[in-house]
C-alpha cells in the first residue's frame, strides 16, 4: 500500500514528531514530576480499595498498583488527556490552513499519524518511563518475567497508540464541520479519561456498565496493555480487539476524511 | 498607584487622582508607606481587586460572545469532574468503607476539596499560562498598565466556565450533608464557610506559587497541576488511605491539609492526621493568609527576576 | 495597492519628506555636527535623562549534559542620553542592539543593572504604576486590544483602568478617532481587523489617557503604504498639536525620515550617533548619487573628484558624490559640459550610512 519513498517521508515526519516534543526538557520534567505525584495519590486510593476487597476486577494489590503507574505512563503517550497533535490539525482546519494540505501530494491521515506517532514514542520514553519505574521500585508491583510478555505488551501499546490517534483524527476532523472544535475535543477528553480506565481500571466496572465499557474502543488504551503485561488476557485475543477497533476507526477517518475534502474543494474552489 | 509622593506636579494634567478615584485607599497607603512609594500595602489590594475586576469583566464579555461555546464547555468541566466522583460511586459499588470512611463522608471530603478548588480554579485558575506569556513577550504589555501585575496575570482569561466544577463540587458536599451522620454545634456551623473560603485561599496561594514558579522555568506550567488537580484529587480521599510521609508533607509543606482534612475531622468527629491537636481545625484561615503571604513573596522574588532579566 | 521596498525608499522620500527635500536643494552643509535641535545639553534637565544607564544580562549556556557556561552580556552600556519634552526622536540600530532593552527599561519593564535614568522625573523601574500613567506604549506586533471584543471596549477598559476623567476621555477618544479614521470601527470585533486598522487602534489605545511621553515599537511594521503614511501623519499632528514627546524603534527609516527630527544610533549597547538625520548622512560619509540621462551613450562623463561616474548603462550613468555636498555645483558642471536629458537625485540608503558608522566606529 506505501511505497519505499512515501515510507521513508513517513518516517522522517515521525522522527520530526518526535524531535519537536524533545525540545521541551522544563516540560517534559515537569510532566514526569506531575505524573509521579498522580500516581502516587491513586496508588494510595487502590491500596485502600483492594485493601477492602482483595482481587478486585481479579487482581491482586500488586496488580492494581502496577495498572496506576501504567496508566500514568500512557497518559501522555496516548494524549488520553489532550496534548496530541490533533489540536494543531484543528487549528489548521479552523484557519482553512488544512487546505494546503490536502492538495499536497502526501496522504492527510498517514501524515498526521506518523507525526501522532513520533509525538507518543517520544511521550512515552520521556514521560512515561521514569514514573512506571518509580512506582515500579517504592511500591510492591506485578512485573512479568519473560521477555516474551514484555514483547506482547510493546505490541498492544503500538496497537493502542493506533486506536488513540483514530479516536483523536474523528475528533479533529470534526472541525471541518463545527465551528468550534473544543466541545468535541471536551467530549474526547471525557470519554477518553473515563472509558479507558484511567480514572478506575474497566475491570472493577460493575455489571451491565462493565461490559459495555470493556467493548468500547477505549478499552485498547489502557485495559488491554495492562491485561497483557499484567497477564490477564490472552495476547493474541487483545491485539484482534485493538486491531479491529484500529482498522474500523482508521477507516472511518478516512470516510470522513474524503467528505471533509469535498466539502473543502466546494467551498475553497 | 495613586498616591504620589508630595507633588510631581501632575494634578494640573489631572490624569492622576483627580476626583480621588481612589480616594480612601489612595489615603490608607499614604500613611502605610511613606517610605516606599508604589509597592505594598492595602492601598494597592485595593488597586488589585480593581484591576482584577476590570479585567475579569472583559473576558467575561469575550465569554459571552461565544456562548454555545461557553455552555459547552461549562457542561464539559462539570461532566470532568462529575466522572471523577463516578468513580468513587463505582468504588462503593463493591465497598462499604475505604480507609475506614463511608460512602457520605468521603463525599464530604470529595465536596469540601471540590468547591475550594472549583472556587480558586474559577478566580485565577489561568494563572498557569503566564510561562508562555513571558515566553512570547506578552507579559510586558501587562507591566506598562497602571496596574499590579499579579491582578493582570490573575485575572487573564478568567474563564466562568470553570462554574461548572464548582457546582459539581457543591452539589456532592449538599447531598454529603443530607446522608452524613452529624451532631452540629456552632462551631462546626462556623467552621464550614471558613473551610471552603480558606481552602480557597490556600489553592489560590498555590497557583500563584506555581505562576512565580514559571518567571524561572517558562515551560515547566504542568509542575502547578501536580499541586492543583492533583491536591485536590488527593484531599477527595481520607488522610487515613495515605502513607504518614505523604500526610506529613502535605500538611507541613504544602499544607493542603489545612483545606478540608483538619476542619473536616472535627466536623465528622474522626481522629485528626498525625494526632494534630484539636484546635488545628480551627486554623485554616491562619494557614490560608500565611500560604498567602509565602505566595506573593515568591510572586515578588519571581517578578523581580524577570524585571531584571527580561526572560 | 503600490508596494514600496526598502530600495525605493530613498527616492520616496526625496518627494514628502522636508529634510530629504531641503538636502537635496543643496543647504550647506551642517557644520557643528552632532548639534542638532535636541542636541544642546539642557541645563535645566531633560524630559527623559539617561545617565550612564546598563543593563547586563547573565546568560546560561548549556554546554554538555549538566555543565553551564555562565556569561555576562551587556545589552546596554553606559548609555546617556537626554530628550526633551516635545522631541520626536527615532531609535534605531540593529536587531540586538539595545533597543527594546532601553525601551523595557524606560517603560518600567526592566530594572538598569547600573546608571540613573528618569522619565518625567520618575524612576520608571521603583515606580512603574505611577509611571504608567504619563506614558503611552505601542507594541508594534502584541496588540494589547481585545481580541474578541469591539474596539470601543478597549477603549472603555483604559477609561476605567487609567481613571480617565470622563469629559477628558470622550475628548480624547473623538480625537482620536478622527485622526486616525476609527469611526466605522468601534464596534468590529478587533480580530477582524486589518493590520493596519489595528495598528491605528493600537495607538489610540496609547493615547487615551495623555501620556506625555509615547513610545512606540516598529509602529510600521507590516503596514500597507496608505497606513504607514496614516500613522506618521498621526504622529506629527498629535506631536504639533498636545506637544507629546515620541521616541519610536523602527527598521522602516522613512518613519524616521518623516515623523522624527532627531536620530539616535545604538549598537552594542553604546550611542554610536546622536543628532539630526542629515548629520547622520555625514556621520557616515554617506554618498549621494546623481542620475544623468544623456542624449545619447558616452563615455563616462567628466566630474570633479571626490564625485566619480560609478556606473553607465546606454546613455544613462550614475555620478556618486558626498552627501555633505551640494548638489548644485555638481549639475552645474555636468550641465554645462554635457547634452543633457534628465536629472535625479538620489537620497542614500540610511541603512548602508549606517552600517558605515558601524564599520568606522568598529575598526577605529
Amino acid at each position: 500500500m506505501v511505497e519505499v519513498g512515501s515510507w521513508r517521508l513517513y518516517t522522517s515526519v515521525a522522527a520530526g514528531g518526535f524531535r519537536r516534543y524533545a525540545t521541551y526538557r522544563a516540560a517534559t520534567a515537569a510532566g514526569v514530576f506531575t505524573n509521579t505525584v498522580f500516581g502516587l495519590v491513586l496508588v494510595y486510593a487502590y491500596l485502600a480499595l483492594w485493601d477492602e476487597k482483595p482481587q478486585l476486577g481479579g487482581y491482586d494489590q500488586a496488580q492494581a498498583v502496577t495498572y496506576v503507574w501504567l496508566g500514568q505512563a500512557m497518559l501522555a503517550t496516548l494524549a488520553i488527556g489532550g496534548g496530541g497533535i490533533e489540536d494543531e490539525l484543528m487549528e489548521r482546519i479552523r484557519t482553512g490552513d488544512v487546505a494546503v494540505d490536502l492538495y499536497r501530494p502526501v496522504d492527510l491521515q498517514m501524515w498526521w499519524l506518523a507525526a501522532d506517532g513520533g509525538r507518543a514514542v517520544f511521550q512515552l520514553l520521556g514521560r512515561g518511563v521514569v514514573p512506571f519505574v518509580f512506582g515500579s521500585l517504592v511500591f510492591p508491583a506485578s512485573l512479568p518475567g519473560e521477555a516474551s510478555t514484555w514483547v506482547a505488551f510493546l505490541v498492544a501499546v503500538v496497537l493502542a497508540m493506533l486506536v488513540s490517534f483514530a479516536i483523536r483524527y474523528l475528533v479533529a476532523l470534526s472541525a471541518f464541520w463545527l465551528l468550534d472544535g473544543v466541545g468535541m475535543t471536551q467530549m474526547g477528553w471525557l470519554l477518553g479519561f473515563f472509558c479507558s480506565g484511567m480514572t478506575l481500571p474497566l475491570n472493577v466496572f460493575p455489571g451491565a456498565l462493565g461490559e459495555v465499557v470493556r467493548a468500547l474502543p477505549w478499552a485498547s488504551l489502557l485495559q488491554a496493555p495492562a491485561d497483557v503485561l499484567l497477564g490477564k488476557a490472552d495476547p493474541l485475543g487483545t491485539f484482534a480487539f485493538q486491531a479491529g477497533w484500529a482498522v474500523a476507526l482508521l477507516a472511518l477517518g478516512r470516510l470522513v476524511q474524503s467528505a471533509a475534502t469535498r466539502r473543502v474543494v466546494v467551498q475553497g474552489g | 498607584m495613586t498616591r504620589g509622593p508630595v507633588g510631581q506636579g501632575r494634578a494640573a494634567d489631572g490624569t492622576d487622582g483627580t476626583g480621588g478615584a481612589g480616594g480612601p485607599g489612595g489615603v490608607v497607603t499614604g500613611i502605610g508607606e511613606a517610605a516606599r512609594p508604589g509597592d505594598t500595602g492595602w492601598g494597592r489590594v485595593v488597586e488589585g481587586l480593581r484591576a482584577y475586576r476590570l479585567i475579569a469583566g472583559m473576558w467575561l464579555r469575550s465569554t459571552m460572545a461565544y456562548r454555545a461555546s461557553f455552555a459547552l464547555t461549562a457542561f464539559g468541566n462539570f461532566a470532568m469532574t462529575a466522572l471523577d466522583f463516578v468513580a468513587i460511586l463505582l468504588m462503593f459499588s463493591r465497598i462499604d468503607a475505604l480507609g475506614g470512611y463511608a460512602l457520605p463522608e468521603i463525599a464530604f471530603l470529595y465536596g469540601l476539596s471540590g468547591v475550594s478548588f472549583g472556587l480558586a480554579d474559577l478566580a485565577i485558575g489561568s494563572m498557569d499560562r503566564l510561562g508562555r506569556r513571558v515566553r512570547d513577550g506578552t507579559l510586558d504589555t501587562l507591566l506598562v498598565r497602571p496596574a499590579p501585575v499579579l491582578a493582570q496575570v490573575a485575572a487573564d482569561r478568567f474563564a466562568p466556565r470553570r462554574l461548572g466544577r464548582v457546582l459539581q463540587g457543591a452539589l456532592v458536599l449538599g447531598w454529603a450533608l443530607t446522608a452524613v451522620d452529624v451532631a452540629w454545634t456552632p462551631g462546626k456551623l462556623v467552621l464550614m464557610p471558613l473551610m471552603l473560603v480558606s481552602g480557597a485561599g490556600i489553592f489560590c496561594a498555590v497557583f500563584v506559587a506555581a505562576a512565580a514558579f514559571q518567571f524561572v522555568a517558562q515551560d515547566a506550567s504542568e509542575v502547578a497541576n501536580a499541586f492543583t488537580y492533583g491536591g485536590t484529587t488527593l484531599l477527595q480521599y481520607p488522610p487515613t488511605v495515605f502513607a504518614r510521609e505523604l500526610v506529613r508533607g502535605v500538611t507541613f509543606v504544602v499544607p493542603l491539609a489545612f483545606v478540608n482534612w483538619l476542619p473536616a475531622s472535627h466536623v465528622l468527629g474522626r481522629p485528626y492526621p498525625l494526632d494534630l491537636p484539636a484546635w488545628t481545625a480551627f486554623t485554616p484561615p491562619l494557614v490560608a493568609l500565611a500560604c498567602g503571604a509565602a505566595a506573593g513573596l515568591a510572586w515578588r522574588a519571581g517578578l523581580r527576576s524577570y524585571r531584571s532579566t527580561g526572560s | 495597492m503600490p508596494h514600496t521596498t526598502d530600495t525605493e525608499a530613498g527616492e520616496d522620500a526625496g518627494g514628502t519628506g522636508g529634510t530629504g527635500a531641503a538636502e537635496a536643494t543643496g543647504a550647506t552643509a551642517v557644520t557643528e555636527r552632532d548639534a542638532g535641535p535636541g542636541g544642546d545639553p539642557a541645563p535645566r534637565g531633560g524630559f527623559i535623562e539617561l545617565n550612564g544607564v546598563e543593563k547586563v544580562f547573565e546568560v546560561r549556556r548549556k554546554t554538555g549534559l549538566f555543565r553551564r557556561e555562565r556569561r555576562q552580556v551587556r545589552a546596554v552600556d553606559g548609555l546617556s542620553f537626554t530628550v526633551e519634552r516635545g522631541e520626536m526622536v527615532g531609535y534605531i540600530g540593529p536587531n540586538g542592539a539595545g533597543k527594546s532593552t532601553t525601551i523595557k527599561m524606560l517603560t518600567g519593564i526592566l530594572t538598569p543593572s547600573g546608571g540613573r535614568l528618569r522619565v518625567a522625573g520618575i524612576d520608571p523601574s521603583r515606580e512603574r504604576t505611577r509611571l504608567a500613567h504619563r506614558i503611552g506604549v505601542v507594541f508594534g506586533q502584541r496588540t494589547t486590544l481585545w481580541w474578541d471584543l469591539p474596539l470601543i471596549d478597549s477603549y472603555r477598559l483604559a477609561h476605567r483602568m487609567y481613571r480617565i476623567p470622563d469629559a477628558r476621555y470622550r475628548e480624547n477618544l473623538d480625537r482620536c478617532v478622527e485622526l486616525l479614521q476609527l469611526g466605522a470601527l468601534l464596534d468590529v470585533p478587533v480580530r477582524q481587523l486589518s493590520l493596519g486598522q489595528r495598528m491605528r487602534g493600537d495607538i489610540a489605545a496609547a493615547l487615551l489617557h495623555d501620556p506625555d511621553v509615547l513610545y512606540l515599537d516598529e509602529p510600521t511594521i507590516g503596514l500597507d503604504v496608505v497606513s504607514k503614511a496614516r500613522v506618521r501623519e498621526f504622529l506629527r499632528e498629535l506631536n504639533a498639536e498636545r506637544g507629546t514627546t515620541v521616541l519610536l524603534t523602527t527598521h522602516d527609516l522613512q518613519d524616521i525620515e518623516q515623523v522624527c527630527s532627531r536620530v539616535m544610533v545604538i549598537d552594542h549597547g553604546r550611542l554610536m550617533y546622536d543628532g539630526p538625520l542629515d548629520g547622520l548622512h555625514q556621520a557616515g560619509e554617506s554618498e549621494r548619487t546623481l542620475v544623468v540621462d544623456l542624449e545619447r551613450e558616452l563615455p563616462p562623463i567628466d566630474v570633479p573628484p571626490p564625485a566619480r561616474v560609478v556606473r553607465v548603462e546606454g546613455p544613462r550613468q550614475w555620478v556618486a558624490f558626498p552627501a555633505s555636498e551640494s548638489a548644485a555645483a555638481l549639475v552645474a558642471r555636468v550641465a554645462a559640459g554635457h547634452p543633457l536629458v534628465d536629472l535625479s537625485v538620489r537620497e542614500p540608503d540610511i541603512e548602508s550610512v549606517i552600517a558605515k558608522i558601524y564599520a568606522e566606529r568598529t575598526s577605529a
